[in-house]
Formats: structure tokens, sequence, C-alpha cells
């Protein structure tokens, strides 16, 4: 984790050309690889969201399936594994507070969406 | 403690219950169990339903595995012979010979048989017994006509069983009217009529003086005016106590037999006790489940060193005699000094009531109903409970929409709500305090309600109220977006034709929706109009496994299993399975259900693999869908030397039936050829067995965590039939049930219990059925499956791609390599061992 940490400071800045938007079917969320990472972005009503692929409770790159919604006002996504829930915008587990996602940084251009290496 | 040697001679309900008792207390005995019959405890109670297809398995109260567990001495097709007290030793007919601490006698009481001359000639039996049931359904198959001799409660069971048999029916009672001890003169005569009605001849103040020769059929029986002719007998003219045993080693004895027992079930000898029908209690035999059920509690207790005394039991009793409603509460005849009665009786409707009351009309002290028993729980109450009566008492007996309702709040603490286990109204509240928030959970903790299910309504008011009192809200929401039940949301979507989660959100939900209203709304969407499941508009709905219709592993690969109907496939197919998995490297198993699951699939290989199966003919099996898994059958008449139906035809006719058809839980189901069940029908959601007339149909059965056995619903259906009722039970569960609620649960939690289902589904008492039918068949004319459309579709395709960004497959998906197959790496295997090679 920290060399992976490590790796993402260095490329703080970098930018990542993911996909066309239509890609992602509204409601839900996709995979995408972010150079050795797997990172899972989810295309909202509320917006475009991204935090790391791999589910921390069973160890599976799966949370881009999970179903996305909102608990008590919070945008979340549910691990489809345990079914644990993560803020889409913090990466907190609301049922364990010591576990938190990596997100990452989404934006759209011209139709295509860019995800930021790092915080 | 020192271990003690405790001998229980009869292992009837009684002698079962009071085991079943001591071993749950802390105790020390070395337990050791005379049983005459061949097989352990079975419900008397519920005898006459073998007679319209349950089994002995359904009637079984135990098991050996039961004795195996508690260390007990189980012997059983053997009789204890002689009780030597002096030397406290006990020796059966066949030669064992057991010494004993301490004795109980639960020997129950054998039928009595009128010494009319005769009684003993071929085809006259009694009812007691399976032996006794097995012996005049043989005996049946030759005859037309059938008498029973006694029209008290067991006479008209016995009546039931042989009119099922298809015998012409004759019931010949001693007294001027049937059930003389619970009914009145009134009461009787409506019984009467109601059952000459169902073509049952009653024929009361009738004496037989002998059984002879007959002319026309093989038994004649002589009246002091007039005579019958009939080919069997059924003596069913009351019970006798089984005391020989006690009697022959000198224990004190009633006048009319019985063993004299004291408030602690202990007889004469201290060393000795007795319980339900061969004790007397204060001049009394007890001639009921429920007060043999309390003495065996009783005497658990008091042989534990907890002395709670026996007092008494209320005889009240309600039950259905060839399908009518009978009730009869304590003072049924209006014995008491100075009582007085209110009686309602409207023979348009059929039903008789009769209330009768102290003398300043303050209390209840008994009552008859005849035909409608509705009133019974609430009526007991009063009586045992000794609450006021409202001002009009008879307003509790009239048919009226504003009866006073008896506020379950005004039951004190000690009041017994269920007889059967003896459930008060605190026992109840104490476990409502623990946690039991559901009728499913209540029951299954107290045990109220779990033998005749008479008290269900009544444990409803009780958890309703207490819950309400302690301002629990009653909150069936099915989350936080919807303030609806699973229910209601089902029929906002179909009357309001929804089609849509986002539809249904903006006019009656609130925020984004989750993943519990999500798939559950998916679910409903797909059972009211069956579109595919992975429209755009739908696909963020579904659970992962509906998503990408395979099911999600551990390791964040999916399992295949296509559709094997009935557990039938050609050697050609099962060779594709085979050449599919070597392709695909997938491990292969054997399921529960007669189909063979792949693992190891990751999701961008699912449409490929999906592709091969297609072509060779398979079909999604939907083992990733809250929906129908698989028909399990066994191979049936076709090859089978024993079975009676064609199984698997009928296996595979339901599961290309019901194929596709989403529901609240996955349901399962199975068709067996014969009785001998080797599917396994009764642990299934819909099981079917066949008969030699047709099919019986077993409903809300379950296997997994709390297996539950399926309930015998329908009996001899034809084919025709048996599809009806299975499309509406399907349906009606589908709109009715929670959430992820199996049958088995549903069932539990259904108010009315099995009657009121069998009244929606065969009776149609809802007005329902057609429209339930209707719906089935719009599913069924609208199935595709699911995996041939998908692969066809580019756009529903674009989501198998491992990434937005590379087609390269996740690298941390990794395998080793087990008894020739793969299987995931464990966390300590990825970094070092040599890693299955990606295919």
């Amino acid at each position: 984790m920290s060399q992976q940490m490590e790796a993402a400071a260095v490329q703080r800045s970098d930018w990542f050309d993911i996909a066309d938007l239509d890609q992602i079917v509204p409601g839900t969320g996709a995979a995408a690889r972010l150079g050795k990472e797997q990172v899972a972005i989810f295309n909202t009503r509320d917006g475009i969201f991204a935090v790391q692929n791999h589910d921390p409770f069973s160890g599976a790159n799966v949370l881009s399936r999970g179903i996305v919604g909102d608990i008590g006002g919070r945008l979340v996504v549910a691990s489809p594994v345990y079914k644990q829930h993560f803020c889409l915008r913090s990466g907190e587990c609301l049922e364990d507070g010591s576990v938190r996602l990596q997100t990452f940084a989404v934006t759209v251009r011209d139709s295509r969406v860019w995800v930021a290496a790092g915080e | 403690m020192q271990t003690r040697q405790l001998v229980v001679i009869g292992n009837g309900m009684v002698g079962q219950r009071f085991l079943e008792e001591l071993v749950a207390m802390n105790q020390n005995f070395q337990i050791t169990v005379f049983c005459e019959e061949p097989c352990p405890a079975y419900d008397r109670v519920q005898l006459s339903s073998w007679f319209s297809g349950a089994t002995d398995e359904d009637l079984a109260l135990t098991d050996l595995a039961f004795f195996e567990r508690h260390g007990i001495r189980l012997i059983t097709g053997e009789a204890a012979a002689t009780i030597d007290r002096d030397q406290r030793r006990v020796t059966g007919n066949k030669g064992t010979v057991v010494d004993y601490d301490a004795l109980v006698l639960a020997t129950g009481s054998y039928p009595f048989v009128p010494p009319i001359p005769g009684h003993d000639r071929e085809a006259c039996f009694v009812y007691r017994t399976l032996d006794d049931l097995r012996q005049i359904k043989a005996a049946a198959e030759g005859c037309r006509r059938g008498v029973v001799i006694g029209g008290g409660l067991l006479g008209l069971e016995a009546a039931k069983a042989l009119k099922d048999l298809g015998l012409t029916t004759d019931v010949i009672e001693f007294a001027p009217q049937l059930m003389a001890v619970q009914l009145d003169t009134r009461g009787g005569q409506l019984l009467r009529e109601k059952i000459e009605a169902l073509g049952v001849n009653v024929h009361t103040s009738t004496a037989t003086q002998c059984i002879e020769a007959g002319d026309t059929a093989r038994h004649r029986l002589v009246f002091a005016e007039g005579e019958l002719e009939t080919d069997m007998v059924v003596f069913s003219a009351g019970i006798r106590p089984q005391d020989k045993l006690a009697r022959d080693c000198g224990l004190t004895i009633g006048e009319r037999g019985g063993v004299v027992i004291d408030d602690h079930c202990m007889t004469s000898d201290p060393a000795i006790f007795a319980i339900g029908e061969v004790a007397l209690w204060q001049s009394r035999i007890f001639g009921l489940v429920a007060p043999g059920y309390d003495m065996a509690r009783k005497l658990a207790g008091h042989l534990c060193g907890q002395g709670e005394p026996f007092s008494g039991a209320d005889m009240s009793t309600k039950l259905k005699l060839l399908g009518v409603e009978v009730g009869s509460i304590g003072d049924a005849h209006g014995k008491t000094e100075g009582s007085r009665v209110c009686v309602v009786e409207d023979s348009i409707k059929g039903f008789y009531k009769k209330l009768v009351i102290n003398q300043d009309a303050t209390r209840l002290l008994g009552a008859v109903l005849v035909g409608d028993t509705s009133d019974y729980d609430m009526l007991l109450q009063y009586a045992l409970n000794g609450l006021d009566l409202p001002e009009s008492p008879v307003s509790l007996i009239l048919p009226s929409d504003n009866k006073p309702v008896l506020g379950v709040d005004a039951l004190p603490a000690q009041a017994q709500i269920c007889s059967c286990n003896n459930v008060s109204k605190g026992t109840l509240c104490q476990a409502i305090e623990n946690g039991c928030t559901t009728i499913g959970a209540l029951k299954t903790e107290t045990r109220a309600s779990a033998t005749c299910g008479g008290c269900a309504t009544l444990v409803k008011q009780v958890l309703d109220a207490e819950l309400k009192r302690r301002g629990v809200e009653v909150n069936d929401h099915i989350c936080e977006h919807f303030a609806y039940s699973r229910q209601g949301l089902y029929h906002l979507i179909r009357v309001n034709k929804i089609r849509s989660f986002d539809e249904l959100l903006e006019t009656h939900g609130t925020g984004r929706g989750c993943d519990i209203c999500k798939p559950a709304v998916a679910s409903i969407l797909a059972s009211c109009w069956n579109d595919y499941v992975l429209d755009p508009k739908h696909v963020g709905l579904q659970d992962t496994n509906d998503n990408f219709l395979a099911n999600l592993q551990k390791d964040g690969s999916y399992s295949v299993v296509p559709r094997i109907p009935g557990g039938e496939i050609t050697p050609e197919k099962l060779l594709v399975l085979g050449q599919v998995a070597q392709k695909y490297d997938l491990y292969t198993k054997i399921t529960g259900g007669q189909r063979v699951d792949l693992f190891g699939a990751r999701v961008e290989q699912l449409p490929l693999i999906w592709r091969d199966l297609v072509d060779a003919g398979f079909e999604s099996g939907h083992a990733y869908g809250k929906a129908l898994r698989t028909v399990k059958s066994c191979v049936g008449s076709t090859w089978c030397r024993y079975g009676v139906q064609d199984s698997v035809s009928m296996a595979i006719y339901v599961e290309e039936r019901y194929r596709g058809l989403r529901s609240p839980h996955k349901l399962k189901m199975a068709v067996s050829g014969c009785t001998r069940e080797c599917a396994e029908a009764q642990s299934k959601d819909v099981g079917v067995i066949a008969t030699e007339k047709g099919w019986n149909l077993y409903v809300c059965g379950n296997g997994g965590m709390r297996p539950r056995h399926a309930e015998l619903f329908a009996s001899d259906l034809d084919d025709e039939t048996l599809i009806r009722y299975i499309d509406r039970f399907l349906m009606f569960y589908i709109r009715t049930a929670d959430r992820l609620q199996r049958t088995s649960v549903w069932r539990d939690n259904l108010e009315g219990g099995l009657e009121y289902l069998q009244d929606v589904i065969i009776n149609d008492s809802l007005g329902i059925a057609a429209e339930l039918e209707t719906q089935v068949q719009g599913v069924i004319d609208t199935y595709v499956c699911e995996w041939k459309r998908t692969i066809e579709d580019p756009v529903a395709l674009q989501r198998f791609r491992p990434f937005l960004n590379d087609d390269n497959p996740d690298e941390q998906i990794v395998y080793v390599r087990e008894r020739g197959q793969k299987r995931p790496a464990r966390a300590e295997e990825k970094d070092k061992v040599e890693l299955v090679e990606v295919v």
C-alpha cells in the first residue's frame, strides 16, 4: 500500500484519459486501469465519481460492480460481495469507520472521462 | 450428581413430550423407553390426515436421531409386560429386563370395543394407531360401505377417513346426538345436518345389538329397530386407560380405571409416576393432548427438583370435523346453577353459537360453537381469565363488523394463549422483550401456535399490541427511500403500470435509492412486466449476479450454471459442458439441484462461454437470480420399478413453464415419482409427489439453515389442476411476500396459515385466481433466454469488458491446482506459488 501511495504521490498531477462517458451506463459503474492501479468509476445523477476498485473486505477487485445509491443523504456504493457501503465522495466505509477507500479526482471533457492519479 | 435409572413405558405423544421436557433440563438420568409400536412417537391428533396423503414421516413427532443425541435407549416393538415393584424392575414381553430408580407410565389408552356379539368378525377395526389405519386402508380395497360405531370426536374423524377411502359411510351413535360430551342438543343437531349434507348417514339413539353375516354386504348390523348392511366396521366408542400393568403390580386404580396420581403425577408407589390418558387425577381422566403435555412438563420439573404441581386442565376444544368447525368451551351444557344463555343461530349461513353466562351476566362460563368458530379464541380468554363481559354479552357472538374487540391488553400475564404448548401471554411478552418481533421468531422461540395453530391470530394480536405498547413503530418500510412494504410497492407498480425504478422513485419515493430497494424493485418489475433485466434503465438496479447473469465468487470471478430441466441431459450436451469447462479451464462441480456449476469465469469470458453453450442448445439456468432455480426429479415410472407417474416429464414441464420467473427470493422445486420421495420434494418451495391417482402438492418447504418440511397442500390432483394451483401459489407468493422472504418464512408469517392459503388458492376466496393465472401466463409468454439475448446485444456486451480502457484480464484473479482442477489462490499463495496460466 505504501508503495502504491508513493507512486501515486509522484504522479499527483497526472490525468488519464479513460473512455467516452457513454461507455458507463447512467446509474452504474465500470472499472478502469490507472497505471498499475484499478479504479471504479461511477456515472450517477449527482456526477461522476472514482474510488479504488479493490474491495478491502473481500480482497477482490469488484467495487465497480456495486449498486450506487444514497444512505442518510450520503452517496454510496455497496460492495457486491459483503454489501458494506462506501461513501463515493470521501471513500469512508459507513459500517467501519477505520476503513477508507482511496478516491480519485474525475472530470469530463468533451464527453471523455478523465481520472487523476493520486488524491 | 449420581446417575439414576429412569424407565418410561410408552412413547406416544405425551411420553415423547415428557422426554423432550426432561432432556431440556439439567438432569442426570439414564433413560430407557419401552415403545410397543414399531416406530417412535407420532401425532395421533392428526391421524386422519394419513388418509388424505400425509405420510408416516409427516406424522412423526421424533426420530431415532433424537434418542441417539440424548443417549436414550429406545426399545421399539416391545411392550412392558410386568413391573416388579420390590426389585424395581420392568420386564418386556420379549424378555428385556431393565431396573429403575424412577418409572413413568405413559401407556395412554386403548379404544373401547363394546361387547356386541360379532364384534370380533373380520373387517372390524378400531381407530387408534398407524397400524389400525393400514389395516383399514388395506381392507377398504374390496369394500363399498363402512360403518363407524360411535359419534363422538374420534368417531367423526374415523368417518372422514372412510369417506376419504371412497366408502359409503354411516355413523351409529347410541346417544340421542353427536358429540354429546362437547355439544348441546341444538349444536349436535346442526352438526348432524351439516355432516349429512356431506353424504355421511347419521343414526342417533341407535344401539347395535349384534353383528352377523350380511346378504348384500359382509356384515349385517342388527338394531332394536331395523338393520344395516356394511362391509367394514370401525369401533370408536370411547377410550379406556391402558392401566393393566399398573393393576397387575398393585398400584391404586380408580373405580372405572386409570392410575390414581397426586399433583406431582405420583402414583401410590412413590417411585412410579403416571402421565397422560392413563392417569387419573382427582377422579378425572384427561382425554386431550394439552393436559397430557402439561403433566409431562410438570413431572419433568418435579423429577428435576422444580415442584410446580399439576392443577387440572381446561377441556375446551376447537376443531374441524369433516370440514365442519366445532368449538366447545367450559360448561357447554349450562350445568352451573343459575346460569343463563345467549344463543345466536343462522340457518341460512349455517352456524349456531351459544354462550353460557353466570347469573348476574358478568362472567362467561361456557360456549358451544358449530359452523363458525371465529369467536372461539376470544371467548376462551373471557372464560379462562374470568374477564368482565360487555354489557350485552350476546354482542360477542353477533355477526357484526363492530363487534367488541377483546383488547389483548386486558389479558393478565398468566393468561394462556397457546394451550397445546402452554404458552402464556407473559411468556410471549418476555420473548418479544428479548427481541422476537415477528410471528416466525416468536413461534420458534416459544412454540406458541406451533402445534395446531389455532391461536395464531391471538399471538399476532399480542405481538402487535406489545410492540405498540413499547413504542416500537411497526414499520414495514422497505428502506429509507420508500415508505412502503414490498407488497405495497408491488401494488403501486402493478396498478399504476410503472415500468421503471426512476418513475417509481419520482412518484412515490425519495432520495436516490439503494442496494435494498433497487434490486427489490427490479425483481417486482421483472415479475410484472418481464422486461430484459440488462436494459439500460434496469441494469443499475440489479445485484451483481443479475447484472452479469452469473454468480459472483469470492475472488471476483463468476460461476455459470446452464439450465438442465429436471436434471435430464443427453450425453452430447454433457460432453459440451465438459468441453466448455476444458476450453475455459473452469472448475466443475455437480450441484445439489442436478445441474453442473462451472466456476472461475472472468467477466469478459462470460459472453464467450455462453456463445458456446447457446450454440449447443443450452439456456440460462437463472442460478444468479431470485427466480426459479431448478426442478429436481427422480427417474420416475419410466425406469424405476416403484414409480407410479412420469416424474421426469412433469419436472421438465414445470421447469420450462416457470423458468425465468422472478420472485421475492429464489424458488426450488422437485417432482418425485412415488412416495419413496427420492427427489426430496418435501424440502422445496414447491414439491410434487406422485400418487396412484395423480399428484400430491406440497408447499413452503426449505432446506438450508432453517430446514422446514413442506406441508401437504392438496392431494391426488390431475396434471391440469396441479399446474393451476402452482401458478396461483407462485403468483400469490410473489405478490405478498417481503423482500428476500422464502416461501417457508412467508408461510410462517401468514395469518390464517395453511388453511387460509388453501382457501385463496383452491377455493379462490379472494376472487383473484383468474388474475394470478393470467399474470403467470404473461410471464411465460414473454420468456426469452437472457443469455441468448445478451450475446446478440452489442450494447449489453460492452459491460462485460474487464476495463473501460484495457482488454487484458484482471491479473489479480489467480488460481492454483488441486485434485486436477483449479481453485482460487489463497493470499499467501498468490506471491510464491507457480500460478495457473491465464486462458
